[in-house]
């Protein structure tokens, strides 16, 4: 089991090469792909629910409380340490996960997807009205620290390190759940719940430990997204949010575990050079982008990958 | 008993706009699947054609006011039907039989692009077509005041709701139509031509949406962003009736707007939470909604 | 074994797309460089809700007056070209999708587009979470618009943030003081706000303020609609039945004018006042759809509130000559920030056609007094770094097919602005001490 095969290698050793990258890459790339890498686990989340035929439009939420304890942890708590302000957000949208999972499983494809930007805009509400939490204005997270270490002026850079690490691990402990037996029983919930009910599975409870996996996972990304920007605010519970996330896992696709990742990276790259030469009409190449992907790659982004394997066999 | 009264009159307005903003959508979804995310876009169109025309006819081009009303409905009509037809030809005809979420993303995608034509088209300036707001009047009665076209709306979204279910349920090709959503498959085989069919849909449910649009017009002021606001309460009382059903799209609109117009006098706290409570109070009384049917699980 | 083979990486593709991204972005950031001018980022909303009433007008405002200053159209003590002789380059950027994403633009901003400095944002959230970014790339911002009295409060030691616009509070303070002199018979208030921080805070100002100045005032209805909610049938209705003297209003945009529009329609505004902190933005759609004798503001001495000087007529006639409309209180907001910068970087510069350094330019920011259309700014709050100015409220009157502004009246700095250090809710709670308003 501990084997490494050589997906995870590859994996591992991207991180790390990420991770290194920070000596030599300019300071707004290592930024835009902190950004890009911590998206990258909010939209695993969404992910993992879509391999089980769940599509979340609400995945905002988790993200919103990943950052939100992150915040809070550092601003009214006193937490500054980033593993455990991370463990916490974690903790935090699994527990969320764990009542709301209990309702949510109940549910299917579009009322799924409804009832989940329920959720989530009742989040946003509930935070709007908080003044002391900044109201929609939000509030700034603190710097943090690293086991008793404070990295002071480098503190994007640790969060950058940070952030590969955390997705390299990320993603080799979600690639061995996708290829273990539980994965496999998840992709048979998308094909078809009622057989997997007669084999002896109860599809609700698998969908339910994949619900608060996926919060987890989102959370952590959105306790990243809140180290790097060094703010929180409601409007990362807000459906549009959401609806990023969703584009961006469609951009990706499923098949891999690396998609989201890269999709993220080109999501952002995409955006901040369509703001930078057509500021008025961003919006419009976004949307071209995503249809162009949806008709010619309908899997997405890796079937590029996956197509030139194919027809090598072939 | 004041507050009574007007938590009444309001709620029924609000409902009927709710209504005749959520009818294109439930339509479009009845028929053919697809949840609309663009349904705003068209909402925005029609305002914005509204506008710039009753602005056009009272700007000097125009003789009696009266006509601005049939300006708004020509230009709801023309909008809708050009767009969806347009919409429908280019884009979704490629995409039938995809996947449910597939086609959400779909029209996200085209959300997007619509929200930057309609900006390079009517610009970030406000529209105003105010002219036909006061043209009828107020009424006063029990120490409120209304206008009278806010009450008008209401005759005009429960026209637009027994006409729908008339052609649904008394036309021959209504009942057509029904077959298609009860089977589509069948519905082919028996010679039914779906692809016109889901062409005319599509196109009545941005028609719809448009006619929603250029009907508020005269009230607000029709910048950029409108569009947007009304897809999650659309999809709110869509959910809260039940997808596809017309009925449902009714009574989703007079659940969620009478409860808003209660929860504005009588606790305004509560506002930002009315809509997503209801609708999580119904669907976790009845998953499918209020008028939905359960679904056959595929086996 | 065959279909887990299928799922591994073919490893070449992927190093491929890697490489080719990775060249893709070296490209960009290879295109900006040192080249002679004085590269400013201008973020403002194109898009969104806020995009007519705000940021378009700003945009509009900004373009003419950088046109102009690299031509010396400009009258004196501006007629110099450019900043300190550089012609100044905008680079402009749409403020829209929340803060994250500021954050990460305002990055690529300064770090790629190699801007000298970043002059925007109308959205508090967006000036929160940018200036802690804009004191790590050490690179003067100024904020034009926002008005969270938060953004001092956070960043206590301000080096590289500044603000040219007004604090929030002064909204408020200012049109509690108008009402007080204007309507001495005023009983009992209501207010209507957009339900998110700029409402809330707003409201709460007003309300604070009027029980210190007219403490037997009652409070007698509030609401708190969506934002961008568009109708306000039931809200409309509440307010009715409420019977205040005065509506208070923080409305912007698109739901200010859909709230005069269909208030007026239903004789809410009959023998009441309402009074809108931000209506100046739409002085010129009302038409006769607002009621005669609405109180507007225009969050400062900006737009038709602005005094009149050799800057100010400039502005109006040559934004007016570009654009056809009048320019509204964001536009004067912005070309403040810009003619600020203007004045800071050629008072920090050694010569003429050299360019000062960032701390040569914050420094002379700090404490600055300059000319602006609205008058004399001087940076005299929040250690220099916060202008302070005053404010005007007026009552509109559309007569004759024309918008008119009647019985104006200023109140001076001093009288609605909290001494240097002290919060505003908490001076405003306290009863405002040190006031002087005469």
């Amino acid at each position: 089991m501990m084997r490494v095969d050589r997906t995870e290698a590859w994996l591992l050793g991207a991180g790390l090469a990420l991770a290194l990258g920070a000596l030599v890459l300019p300071s707004w790339l290592t930024f835009l792909l902190t950004i890009a890498f911590a998206k990258g686990l909010v939209v695993q989340g969404v992910v993992i629910q879509m391999r089980a035929g769940l599509v979340s439009f609400g995945q905002g939420l988790y993200y919103c409380i990943g950052g939100y304890t992150v915040g809070v942890g550092g601003q009214m708590v006193g937490v500054h340490d980033a593993f455990a302000l991370l463990l916490l957000s974690m903790a935090a949208a699994a527990a969320v996960a764990m009542v709301l999972g209990l309702l949510l499983t109940r549910y299917r494809e579009i009322f799924f997807a409804m009832l989940t930007l329920a959720f989530s805009m009742i989040l946003y509400g509930i935070l709007s009205k908080s003044q002391s939490l900044g109201s929609t204005d939000g509030f700034n997270v603190r710097a943090v620290t690293a086991l008793g270490w404070a990295p002071g002026a480098g503190g994007k850079m640790f969060v950058y390190v940070l952030t590969c690490g955390c997705a390299a691990v990320a993603a080799v402990l979600l690639h061995r759940l996708s290829k273990s037996s539980v994965g496999h029983v998840c992709e048979a919930i998308r094909e078809n719940e009622v057989r997997v009910e007669y084999l002896g599975v109860s599809p609700r409870w698998m969908l339910y430990a994949t619900y608060v996996l996926a919060a987890a996972t989102s959370a952590l990304g959105g306790g990243l997204i809140g180290m790097a920007t060094g703010h929180v605010d409601p409007e990362m519970a807000y459906w549009t949010t959401s609806g990023e996330f969703i584009f961006i896992a469609l951009l990706g696709g499923i098949s891999h575990v690396a998609a989201p990742f890269l999709a993220a990276t080109l999501f952002s790259t995409v955006r901040t050079y369509a703001i930078q030469f057509v500021p008025h009409s961003w919006q419009m190449i976004l949307g071209f982008v995503l249809l162009g992907i949806i008709i010619f790659l309908p899997k997405g982004l890796w079937s590029l990958f996956r197509r030139t394997k194919a027809e090598a066999r072939a | 008993m004041t507050t009574f009264i007007a938590i009444l009159v309001d709620g029924s307005i609000y409902a009927s706009w709710l209504f005749l903003v959520s009818a294109g959508l439930t339509v479009i979804y009845g028929v053919m699947r697809i949840l609309n995310m663009a349904h705003g876009s068209f909402y925005a169109i029609g305002a914005y054609a509204g506008a710039s025309l009753v602005g056009w006819w009272f700007s000097g081009a125009g003789g009696n006011p009266y006509v601005s009303y049939l300006l708004l409905l020509g230009a709801a009509l023309v909008a809708g039907l050009v767009v969806g037809f347009f919409i429908e030809f280019s884009l979704l005809r490629r995409m039938y039989g995809r996947d449910e979420i597939l086609m959400v993303i779909v029209t996200y995608a085209l959300l997007l692009i619509l929200e930057d034509a309609i900006k390079l088209v009517w610009g970030v300036d406000p529209y105003f077509a105010y002219q036909p707001y006061g043209l009828l009047g107020r009424v006063s009665f029990s120490g409120l005041t209304f206008a009278n076209y806010d009450l008008g709306l209401i005759g005009v979204s429960l026209v637009v709701g027994f006409g729908l279910w008339l052609i649904l349920n008394r036309t021959h090709k209504g009942k057509l139509l029904r077959a298609v959503i009860h089977d589509r498959e069948v519905a082919v085989a028996m010679g039914v031509n779906v692809k016109a069919m889901f062409a005319v849909t599509f196109a009545v449910g941005t028609t719809l949406g448009a006619l929603a649009g250029a009907l508020t017009a005269p009230a607000i002021s029709v910048s950029p962003g409108i569009g947007v606001e009304v897809i999650v309460l659309a999809f709110a009382v869509v959910v809260v009736g039940g997808m596809g059903s017309i009925g449902g799209a009714a009574a989703g609109a007079v659940l969620v707007g009478l409860t808003r117009a209660a929860a504005v006098h009588l606790a305004p706290e509560l506002e930002l939470f009315v809509i997503y409570g209801v609708m999580s109070l119904v669907l976790s009384v009845r998953p499918q909604g209020l008028f939905g049917q359960t679904l056959v699980r595929k086996i | 074994m065959n279909r887990l083979k299928s799922l591994f990486v073919p490893r070449r593709p992927v190093v491929a797309a890697l490489a080719l991204m990775a060249v893709a972005l070296a490209a960009g950031s290879a295109q900006a460089a040192e080249n002679g001018k004085f590269r400013v980022g201008i973020v403002t909303f194109l898009s969104g809700a806020a995009a007519g009433p705000f940021g378009v007008p700003s945009a509009h405002a900004a373009e003419t007056v950088i046109d102009a200053l690299n031509k010396g159209l400009l009258p004196a003590p501006y007629n110099t070209k450019g900043i300190n002789g550089l012609e100044i380059e905008a680079v402009i950027i749409d403020e829209n999708g929340g803060a994250t994403k500021q954050v990460e633009e305002f990055r690529n901003l300064v770090e790629r587009q190699k801007v000298d400095a970043v002059i925007g944002y109308i959205s508090s959230g967006d000036c929160l979470a940018v200036s802690p970014v804009a004191e790590e790339l050490k690179i003067p911002t100024v904020f034009y618009d926002c008005g969270t009295s938060r953004l001092f409060e956070e960043n206590k030691a301000p080096k590289y943030s500044f603000r040219t616009g007004l604090d929030a509070v002064v909204d408020n303070v200012g049109a509690v003081r108008y009402l007080a002199d204007t309507r001495p018979k005023m009983a009992s208030i209501a207010g209507i706000q957009q339900n998110y921080a700029w409402g809330q805070d707003s409201w709460t100002d007003f309300v604070e303020t009027t029980k210190k100045l007219r403490p037997e005032v009652k409070v007698v209805g509030e609401q708190f609609p969506k934002i961008f909610q568009g109708q306000y049938g039931a809200e409309i209705s509440a307010l009715s039945v409420a019977k205040p003297d005065v509506i208070h209003s923080s409305f912007w945009g698109g739901d200010m004018e859909a709230l005069v529009l269909q208030g007026n329609a239903r004789g809410l505004f009959d023998g009441r006042t309402l009074l809108l902190t931000c209506g100046e933005s739409a002085m010129e759609h009302y038409k006769d759809q607002a009621p005669n004798g609405m109180v507007i503001g225009g969050r400062g001495p900006f737009g038709a509130f602005a005094p009149k000087n050799a800057l100010s007529e400039w502005l109006r006639a040559a934004y007016s000559a570009k654009w056809n409309e009048q320019p509204v209180y964001p536009s004067f907001k912005i070309v403040q920030a810009i003619l600020g910068l203007k004045a800071a970087v050629e008072k920090a510069a050694a010569a003429p056609g050299k360019q000062p350094d960032a701390d040569k330019i914050t420094a002379a920011f700090t404490s600055l007094t300059f000319e602006s259309p609205s008058g004399t700014v001087k940076m005299a709050r929040s250690t220099g770094h916060q202008a302070m100015q005053g404010i005007a409220y007026g009552e509109y009157y559309f007569e004759g097919g024309k918008a008119t502004l009647k019985n104006v009246r200023s109140y001076k700095d001093t009288c609605v602005t909290p001494p240097e250090g002290v919060n505003g809710q908490d001076w405003i709670k306290s009863g405002m001490p040190g006031a002087k308003c005469d």
